[in-house]
């Protein structure tokens, strides 16, 4: 009777529990995050002194280390994020338009596979591979060429980084090619178009937001990542999340470590709002 | 002392990083934390220690460093005793020092805290004073440890000292056939890209050790307390000694496998390291260089509210018999406080003793600066030292 007379309420009903939990949960936490970050800590008891201040804000964006360690992360960050776009596309256009069923059923499992076992695992066997003695410095070796000593550093991070994502970004683009009609290609084909003229005019532009939707995936998870830069990187390898952990757990500085929390934060919002305006939503 | 292990990865950090509350335990205290005629008396130094050991009550909390109560000397304790212990293993001393809130909590007896945690606890009253003349084995103890400044305020224990290690210089025999003698291995650019040192902002006490020495101008006294002109020349060394650096390592097993694969040849390090590095066969040893070292040291202290004192007491003086301390300092690398150990490590294996520095002379304790927190109080009373949480700003930007 109710739910008859006021339509609205059954959609209100069901709402109020996943919203009530974004709104506690989530944004709650997010605004005390931001309301800290504008408080500092007497350095002489390290307790929370609530005295409103932008020195945090002003530290941040003075001092140099932490300007080189923002840059540092978006760096790496957009760096992964356009390696393994690079590597996803063809890998996903194999899937989707090329392989048969039976093979892109063994391609799905493969691009799954390693996420089932641990991240550490993962990132650890990365060190086997580059270090001093490792797999990549002996293949070299075996082969009359010089070792490339890139264990411990930025670009063995890189490394890394593209390796442990690299799934995320292939399974949208994979779902936005499944989703372009083959007698597009046909009729460009028709057209008098080549497969790779079709395929970088017409299929490029439908697979598109389901690249940036990865890229929403490559980018935040490794801006928002701590534990490659510690196990991987060399000195020199802090990221944000490092310098955050840092503060809250060693100086107890989390005003602090809340304002510099919020770099990332500001970082994703620009970041989501231009991947709307690309349509990557529809591609999720 | 602190796990070696990976799922601990940060409890070296927040060891030394717990500090950074110490100093509002410490600095509101206007004076020295160094236990000199002038330190502030804590909130429990009135409170008179238990006079004799009664019977244990059956049960025994204790807020511990991963595996400092092994099998191999828990189980007859507990046969004699009949005090079961339960243990509650602590990432890092900041774990230690909130779980021993409210003197414990009625809920733990001890503690095994770091140098670093300990006037932290003190200066807070979740430790009590403790009466050493319960422990035999305390007038075994090496001099130093009997009273050392982090566990003993005006002359009040507030805990029974437990075991020590060195920071080391770790290096690879094959760079270096002859043992470097000084620490300016670290900071020498031929050895560009093979350096690690620990990813602590304490290694800047390390390097004002350094200076100590080898710019005698600085007039750095105590590495600990450093003027901002100390302090500032401290950091510009760490910052020249950046390009050297293949990593600053987190866990003792990182340094370990940098070493093991030859991506570094020199590092500070634990006499740990040492040990498990020699046993897998690298061609590694470690030094104390001529300028010293600095140094970490753990006490069981006693929680305010303990509700199971007298199994409290008995554990101590269990843990602090030579074959005890022995078997400990084996299993973990570090080196047992009681000078009868030395012949049960022996026993145990051989060489121990000496490897370990267990039966070092008193004089030895000189060349060593063990760990306590930074605040801004100088031992000359003036507050220009630097504080701990500048420390950990400073270590930012060296790393960064």
């Amino acid at each position: 009777m109710l739910l008859w007379r006021w339509p609205w309420v059954r959609p209100a009903l069901l709402l109020i529990p996943p919203l009530a939990w974004f709104v506690l949960v989530y944004l709650t936490s997010l605004v005390l995050l931001l309301v800290t970050a504008f408080w500092t800590i007497d350095t002489f008891t390290t307790q929370i002194v609530q005295a409103w201040n932008l020195d945090n804000f002003r530290i941040i964006l003075t001092e140099p280390a932490y300007r080189l360690i923002i840059g540092r992360t978006v760096g790496i960050a957009a760096l992964v994020t356009i390696t393994d776009a690079a590597l996803a596309f063809p890998f996903a256009y194999y899937m989707a338009k090329v392989a048969s069923r039976r093979t892109q059923t063994v391609l799905f499992a493969a691009v799954l596979l390693p996420l089932w076992a641990s991240y550490l695992a993962r990132v650890y066997s990365w060190i086997l591979i580059l270090n001093h003695s490792g797999l990549l410095n002996w293949s070299l070796q075996s082969i009359g060429l010089p070792p490339a000593n890139i264990g411990y550093t930025n670009t063995a991070m890189w490394l890394v980084f593209s390796y442990i994502w690299l799934p995320f970004m292939i399974i949208p683009t994979y779902a936005a090619l499944e989703r372009v009609p083959d007698s597009l290609l046909e009729a460009a084909a028709d057209l008098g178009a080549r497969r790779w003229r079709a395929v970088l005019d017409v299929v490029l532009p439908l697979a598109m937001p389901g690249v940036v939707a990865g890229s929403i995936f490559t980018f935040s998870l490794t801006l928002g990542d701590y534990i490659t830069p510690i196990l991987v990187g060399g000195a020199g390898s802090s990221f944000i999340g490092n310098v955050v952990y840092s503060n809250i757990g060693i100086a107890n500085n989390v005003p602090f470590a809340a304002a510099l929390a919020m770099v990332p934060v500001a970082i994703m919002t620009v970041y989501l709002l231009l991947a709307k305006r690309l349509g990557a939503f529809e591609a999720i | 002392m602190r796990s070696t292990e990976a799922p601990a990865m940060w409890s070296r950090l927040g060891t030394v990083a717990a500090a950074a509350l110490l100093l509002a335990a410490t600095a509101c205290g206007s004076t020295t934390n160094s236990g000199g005629p002038t330190a502030k008396e804590p909130p429990t130094a009135k409170i008179a220690p238990l006079a004799s050991i009664g019977a244990g009550e059956g049960q025994l909390n204790l807020v511990l460093w991963d595996g400092y109560a092994d099998k191999s000397w828990v189980d007859p304790f507990t046969a004699t005793t009949g005090c079961k212990v339960n243990q509650k293993p602590a990432g890092s001393s900041d774990e230690m020092v909130s779980l021993m809130k409210d003197g414990g909590g009625g809920q733990w007896d001890m503690v095994s805290a770091s140098g670093d945690a300990d006037l932290r606890l003190i200066y807070s009253g979740d430790v009590k004073p403790m009466n050493t003349s319960l422990i035999p084995d305390f007038n075994n103890f090496q001099t130093y440890f009997k009273a050392p400044p982090y566990n003993t305020i005006l002359g009040v224990h507030y805990g029974i000292s437990l075991q020590w290690g060195p920071n080391t210089l770790l290096y690879s025999t094959k760079k270096f056939p002859q043992a470097p003698t000084s620490w300016s291995v670290i900071y020498d650019p031929a050895n560009k890209g093979l350096v690690t040192v620990p990813d602590n902002p304490i290694q800047i006490a390390d390097a004002a050790l350094y200076l100590s020495k080898t710019q005698p101008n600085l007039g750095i006294k105590d590495p600990y307390e450093l003027t901002q002109k100390q302090f500032d020349a401290s950091v510009a060394l760490l910052k020249q000694q950046r390009p050297l650096i293949k990593k600053y390592w987190g866990l003792a097993t990182d340094e370990i496998t940098l070493f093991k694969n030859g991506d570094v040849t020199v590092g500070a390090a634990w006499p740990f390291q040492t040990i498990q590095l020699k046993a897998a066969g690298a061609a590694v040893a470690d030094t104390i260089p001529t300028e010293g070292a600095t140094g970490w040291a753990d006490t069981w202290m006693l929680a305010t509210k303990a509700p199971h004192p007298n199994c409290a007491y008995l554990w101590t003086k269990w843990v602090s018999t030579p074959k005890v301390q022995a078997m400990q300092a084996l299993s973990f690398g570090e080196t047992p406080v009681n000078t009868k150990a030395c012949s049960e490590m022996e026993t145990l294996q051989a060489g121990s003793c000496a490897q370990y520095h267990a039966d070092a002379p008193g004089t030895y304790f000189n060349t060593i600066k063990f760990w306590k927190t930074p605040i801004a109080t100088c031992d000359d009373g003036t507050d220009n030292c630097i504080l701990y949480a500048q420390w950990q700003a400073a270590w930012t930007t060296i790393t960064a």
